[in-house]
């Protein structure tokens, strides 16, 4: 008989927990805090039962620099944390990124700034995640919605830290992180779950910046590949370097690898878009409310869309771009005071961009969307 | 090491040591000005990896930021060149990933005692098995002599123009109160001691801190009136410590305003990743 999927009824950071799991991770090092902790309490009974190992660190910035070693020791990484904790991760975010180390962060955003309000939702980190850490430097961000899709996005960003070797962060509210809906777990198979590229070469030629590659293959430390690993500029070898033009070229390359493949990065769930004038452009807990008001406007003769991004970061242009053609306005309401806004009227050709914002620690209601949306009658 | 050929004769025997053996040769030139203590604690390190019988993939080095966290970068291992007082925390990841490496963490006393100082007793608590070489020489030297938590009061900095007004933290004695089961302090002066001393910590089974002294000529040396690096390590190293061997042997008086060398402290308790597998175990039967 042929194995039966599981179904539970789970809240979002066990789903995150879980999908983790399936995805092959083998190490977490994080710091408690509210809204994230149950990530890192369902990782300290679960990982040990699968071999894994698990740590918990003295502040979020041990947690990320032993989340990038761990690693670069060859195992499926991740570490989970919120608002004053994402900050306190900010350098060695950085770091993954420019010496191209695999991992995940979660963010379980919630109200700032500061301390701010710890058991309240928000999405005021987003502009955060693509700039927190110095410097000019690639960022993926994907922004589930829904308990089960947590699930399967935890999934994916593994799949995207380990193709792209870079950093991928998960942001998710504190709404879907504490809230409970049923969730099919997939059976092993049934999603992609994709592993790192290793070297193959004899030792003595391994480069782990090979700039043949767009993405070199990384090699795990131990296992006769001895390598060096640097945040400094370097070369094609690891080593540092002061030669301008090896610098420039390396950190376009870093930018470029991310921006190159764009299109296998973005992930748009369009609903009733097709001949929509009056765009809604949201994502996580805010679109599940943009979701109901278009369908409610759709039933008072509107014709409303959504745009329901899955990726945020890279910011997905295109897509905007392409919803705008037949669009009188774009609604954009988020949790914060205009984040995301900005990116979307950057892209929206010129059609009138609206925002609604709510920073109270209260989700954004469907009545404001739909009260917004009847604006445009 | 400009030619990138290192030798010395060894004192008992005629056959040279072979650094190359160990060094990466085509990245030196190293980046330490002349007179700086940071090659000579390497050189007494990479002595002690060889009588250790330890293979080069075996061995991961770890760094944060500073001129002594140069070293990964010259020594031909597993290495990471970290964040500025971060080295441990990634340490800590690869060994509890990989607890068969063996990990050797080299850091100053800035990056492991300031920015670093939090991760520093953690470790120490947690008794994860590696190597700490504090390069500890009372200075921030990379960023240009700033003073440290190593620099005595009185002292001259570049950020203590009218010396020093902060007490020191005892590296060692935080280390033990912390939790390391080995703890010793050697010096720049004394290189075969000092061998001997990383020997024994690279052996123990646990976290071993080994602060070494050594010395900033360009400067500590200079703010603080030392005529050459020769001098301060006549002043600060030979002259500054006593071999804890002949300490018992000294009157009071003799000991006044010296610090002990050797190895001061060694205990034994299960180690973290030794721990970490009885967990694994134990969450395994009760799945
Ligand atoms: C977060 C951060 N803060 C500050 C610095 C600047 N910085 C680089 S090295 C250093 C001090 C190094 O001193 P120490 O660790 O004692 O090593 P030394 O250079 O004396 O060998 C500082 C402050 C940095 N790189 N990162
Ligand atoms: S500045 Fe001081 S610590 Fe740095 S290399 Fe020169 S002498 Fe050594």
């Amino acid at each position: 008989m042929a194995e039966k999927r599981s179904k539970k009824l789970v809240q979002g950071n066990e789903a995150c927990s879980e999908g983790a799991l399936y995805a092959g991770c083998r190490f977490y090092a994080g710091y408690p805090i509210t809204p994230s902790t149950e990530v890192a309490e369902i990782l300290s009974a679960r990982l040990p039962n699968v071999g894994g190992k698990f740590i918990q660190m003295e502040d979020e910035i041990a947690s990320i620099s032993a989340v990038i070693g761990a690693s670069l020791a060859g195992l499926k990484s991740l570490t989970a944390t919120s608002g004053p904790g994402f900050s306190l991760k900010q350098e060695g975010i950085g770091y993954a990124c420019m010496a191209e180390v695999p991992c995940v962060i979660v963010n379980v955003m919630r109200g700032g700034p500061s301390t701010g309000y710890p058991t309240g939702p928000s999405q005021s980190d987003v502009m955060q995640a693509k700039w927190g850490t110095h410097g000019d430097h690639p960022v993926i961000a994907v922004t589930p919605a829904y308990v089960q899709e947590i699930f399967s996005e935890t999934v994916r960003a593994f799949n995207l830290a380990e193709r792209y070797r870079t950093p991928v962060l998960i942001l998710y509210d504190e709404i879907v992180g504490h809230m409970r809906e049923p969730v099919t777990f997939p059976l092993p198979g049934e999603l992609e779950v994709i592993d790192r590229v290793k070297p193959t070469c004899p030792l003595e030629e391994y480069l782990p910046y090979d700039t043949e590659y767009e993405i070199a293959p990384l090699a795990a430390f131990g296992e006769g590949y001895r390598f060096h690993v640097t945040g400094l500029n370097h070369r094609a070898d690891g080593f540092p370097t002061n030669d301008s033009k090896l610098i420039e070229k390396g950190i376009k390359r870093l930018t470029g690898k991310i921006e190159n493949h764009r299109e296998d990065i973005w992930k748009n769930e369009e609903y009733l878009l097709d001949d929509a004038d009056i765009v809604v452009f949201a994502f996580g807990s805010t679109a599940r409310s943009a979701r109901y008001s278009v369908r409610k406007a759709r039933e008072n003769g509107l014709k409303a869309g959504l745009l329901r991004p899955l990726t945020l970061w890279p910011f997905p242009e295109k897509a905007v771009r392409d919803a705008v053609v037949r669009a009188k306005a774009v609604i954009v309401p988020e949790m914060n005071l205009g984040q995301i806004v900005h990116e979307v009227e950057r892209c929206a050709c010129g059609v009138k961009v609206e925002g609604i914002f709510r920073v109270d620690g209260e989700p954004i209601n469907p009545r404001q969307i739909l009260d917004v949306i009847e604006k445009y009658r | 090491m400009p030619s990138g050929a290192v030798a010395e004769k060894k004192t008992k025997s005629s056959v040279p040591f072979d650094y190359n053996k160990y060094l990466r040769p085509n990245k030196l030139p190293h980046i330490w000005c002349p007179g700086c203590g940071h090659g000579i604690v390497l050189k007494s390190l990479l002595r002690a990896i060889d009588k250790s019988g330890l293979a080069k993939d075996q061995i991961c080095m770890v760094s944060g930021i500073g001129c002594s966290s140069r070293t990964p970068g010259y020594v031909d291992f597993n290495t990471m060149h970290t964040l500025h007082g971060r080295a441990l925390s990634f340490a800590t990841g690869v060994k509890l990933a990989k607890p068969g490496l063996k990990i050797i963490v080299t850091t100053g006393d800035g990056d492991a005692l300031a920015i670093g100082g939090n991760h520093f007793i953690h470790t120490c608590r947690r008794n994860i098995d590696m190597t700490i070489l504090v390069y500890s020489n009372a200075i921030y030297g990379m960023t240009g002599g700033q003073f440290s938590p190593t620099t005595p009061p009185g002292a001259m900095s570049t950020t203590s123009r009218y010396g020093n007004m902060e007490p020191i933290f005892d590296c060692c004695e935080l280390a033990k109160a912390a939790g390391a089961t080995f703890v010793a302090r050697g010096t720049a002066y004394h290189t075969q001691e000092l061998e001997r001393t990383i020997l024994e910590a690279i052996k123990h089974k646990g976290t071993s801190v080994v602060e070494v002294l050594d010395q900033c000529p360009t400067y500590y040396g200079r703010h603080n009136k030392f005529k050459s690096a020769t001098q301060m390590m006549e002043v600060i190293e030979k002259e500054g410590t006593v071999s804890v061997s002949q300490a018992d042997k000294l009157p009071p008086e003799k000991l006044k305003g010296k610090l002990l060398r050797g190895i001061l402290y060694r205990t034994e308790r299960t180690e973290y990743c030794e721990e970490y597998r009885k967990l694994m175990e134990k969450a395994q039967q009760t799945k």
